[in-house]
């Protein structure tokens, strides 16, 4: 793959995210630069309170940024936007969310969950067209007619996190940001619901951003990876490049982390857990880097030097 | 592992629950030994009733739930005679520990870490308010706490959710249990802190020599832990075996789609396996084998009969009728058919990696 020949659609430049201010002053995100491509599922991988949500909701206009760009199809998303942008933006950029009992209304049925940005943003001509919508989409994200007038709370949580799918997906959205659809969910509720992403990916050409804190579920579905921690991304590669060479010591920690489903290998494994503090930085400050083509660690040149010795 | 004698057995358990009227059932005809110093996992679903099933084990049933029939017994001790908050203070906590899912939910957040180490190690071991709060230093330190004496005077909510599931541990242990039993310690956790938390559970069953009941919904994270796994299925255990056993040569097709369905073995650019459609309704009555709908092996005889157990070797057991002599041969899911010899494929190339560090 080549990425000069791909469309880009959402450009992130040097973006920092701040919370409160003066001695409270909180830096959650700094220097994070990546770009996403039409029709790709770009992954965010980090522990919690690395920074990976609020990403995504910058990228939503939830979380203010304090510097740097979001260019969202050319344009600046971030800062000041006229309304209107907004308002269309906020139609082009859909969110699904980590536990899909907190995010449904609990007092709509289905049928008006899914077909509420329909009607904040006319998207269908008359009722038929709107019905017909929702069918086709209910149908897509696996549920069965006969429940489009029930309740979030009869649902189970596989079949809330598809009604979040449909809500976002009939939208005809550019980019979905996922923020951990499946880590609430049961492993073998899981797959059907990745396999459904990866669905809408293939058949409408659906740009997803993808957040995890599980390296092996975001190996299956994505195309490039970016581990982020402490609100720096650490390494950005494409996916089978990321696990065949990976580089910077808290990725392999990550990827050491991952469950064998084998116990003669599980049970001889060590774990390995990384130490921010093993890097020397006192002589020269690290950067984002590009190691190998497509292949980007966060390192100083002497690591660089290091890493790429160790590569041959 | 060397014959043990059983700790706890558990025989033809039934348990239901009253709802709305009606009594449905969650646990149907369960027997189980565990045996001393072993780790069992139990394996399943949301609503397979694993969590039910130990809940009999500390007397922690709903209000609404109760054991309808059969027994459980900890060394000779009827459990399910017992009836007073009372009586089960006996076993709660100081014979059988519980760790729990969400570890903010289990610690009060208004008392400090330190005092409700020591409120355990007073109330069970009675210990002075001062001998209490060393030994809970200590356990803190032995959970891996760092600065400890420090970390004593603080609140849950200055401690992340890695820290607090060590606190929730060292509060089991500071009552010495002969059982601990796991609900899903490290669902709520990182994938890392999940490793970190694995490894020190083990590492304490060591050094304190307790048997260990793990549940969980995910088949992978148990095969660095569990000497032995149950898999449950609406309220049955389906199958049963070593953990080779059930990772290498698993024979109900329930445990076949559970494994095939792990992302660690998708291959990219395929369908990652998954089962199809949920669990079934316990509102409803289930006729033959529970599985059968999400099955697709499913033969004419599943809708129809409940399947018994089929034995397979003396540890390995599974609930199928595709191990009765007139079902055909089936082959198993092709991720799982030579799985072992798959998994050292992919971690050849991390040892070769490795070395080169």
């Amino acid at each position: 793959m080549n990425n000069s020949e791909k469309e880009t659609l959402l450009s992130i430049k040097n973006l920092e995210i701040t919370f409160g201010s003066g001695k409270s002053e909180f830096v959650a995100v700094q220097d994070v630069n990546f770009d996403i491509h039409k029709g790709e599922i770009f992954s965010l991988v980090g522990e919690s309170g690395s920074g990976k949500t609020t990403i995504g909701r910058a990228i939503l206009g939830i979380n203010p940024t304090s510097n740097g760009q979001i260019i969202f199809d050319g344009k600046q998303i971030n800062g000041k936007i006229s309304k209107k942008e907004k308002y269309e933006i906020e139609r082009k950029i859909q969110m699904i969310f980590q536990d899909p009992s907190a995010s449904l209304n609990e007092r709509a049925t289905v049928d008006y969950i899914i077909s509420e940005g329909l009607y904040n943003y006319n998207l269908a001509k008359d009722e038929d067209e709107r019905v017909a919508k929702v069918q086709e989409m209910l149908e897509n994200v696996g549920l069965l007619p006969e429940q489009l007038y029930r309740y979030p709370h009869e649902f189970s949580g596989g079949q809330r996190q598809r009604i979040g799918i449909a809500r976002a997906l009939i939208m005809n959205p550019k980019l979905v940001v996922a923020d951990e659809p499946i880590s609430a969910l049961d492993m073998s509720i899981r797959a059907q619901i990745l396999n459904l992403l990866k669905k809408f990916r293939k058949e409408q050409g659906v740009t997803f951003l993808f957040i995890a804190h599980d390296l092996s579920v975001v190996r299956y579905i994505s195309d490039r990876i970016a581990v982020i921690r402490a609100g720096r991304i650490l390494e950005l590669a494409e996916t089978e490049e990321l696990f065949n060479h990976p580089i910077h010591p808290y990725t392999k920690s990550l990827l050491s982390a991952i469950p064998i489903p084998d116990p003669l290998i599980a049970k001889q494994r060590k774990n390995f857990v990384y130490d921010p503090n093993m890097h020397d930085y006192s002589t020269e400050g690290p950067t984002f880097k590009e190691i190998l083509p497509g292949h980007f660690v966060y390192c100083n040149e002497d690591e660089a030097e290091k890493y790429k010795a160790e590569l041959q | 592992m060397a014959q043990e004698e059983n700790i706890l057995e558990v025989r033809n358990l039934n348990v239901s629950f009253r709802v709305r009227g009606s009594e449905i059932e969650a646990i149907h005809d369960i027997s189980l030994d565990l045996k001393k110093h072993e780790t069992l996992a139990i394996v399943g679903e949301s609503g397979s009733g694993k969590s039910v099933l130990i809940k009999t084990f500390t007397g922690m049933l709903e209000q609404n739930g109760r054991i309808s029939h059969g027994t459980v017994s900890y060394k000779n001790q009827r459990l399910n005679e017992l009836k007073t908050n009372k009586q089960w203070d006996k076993i709660r906590g100081k014979e059988i520990a519980t760790i729990f899912q969400d570890p903010m939910t289990s610690l009060d957040p208004i008392h400090t870490i330190g005092s409700q180490i020591s409120e355990v190690i007073i109330k069970h071991q009675g210990k002075s308010k001062k001998e209490a709060k060393k030994l809970a230093i200590e356990l803190m330190e032995r959970t891996g706490i760092p600065n400890a004496a420090q970390r004593y005077n603080e609140y849950p909510f200055e401690y992340s959710g890695g820290m607090r599931q060590r606190i929730v541990i060292a509060i089991a242990l500071a009552c010495r249990p002969e059982i601990l039993v796991c609900d899903e310690p490290t669902t709520a956790l990182d994938v890392t802190i999940q490793a970190q938390i694995l490894d020190l559970i083990k590492e304490l069953q060591q050094e304190y020599h307790f048997t260990i009941i793990f549940i969980t919904h995910d088949l992978g994270v148990v095969a660095s832990i569990a000497d032995r796994i149950a898999v449950m299925y609406s309220g049955k255990i389906v199958e049963i075996g070593t953990s080779e056993e059930i990772f290498y040569d698993s024979r109900h097709p329930y445990t076949w789609s559970l494994l095939s369905s792990l992302p660690q073995l998708a291959k990219k650019g395929e369908e990652l396996k998954s089962i199809p459609g949920t669990p079934p309704s316990l509102y409803k009555k289930i006729v033959g084998d529970a599985f059968a709908p999400r099955n697709s092996y499913a033969m004419s005889v599943d809708f129809k009969a409940d399947p018994p157990m089929f034995k397979v070797t003396d540890t390995h057991y599974a609930k199928t009728w595709l191990l009765d002599q007139r079902a055909p041969q089936v082959e198993k899911p092709e991720q799982i058919l030579n799985l072992h010899q798959h998994m050292l494929e992919m971690s050849a190339d991390d040892f070769t990696k490795e070395e080169t560090v």
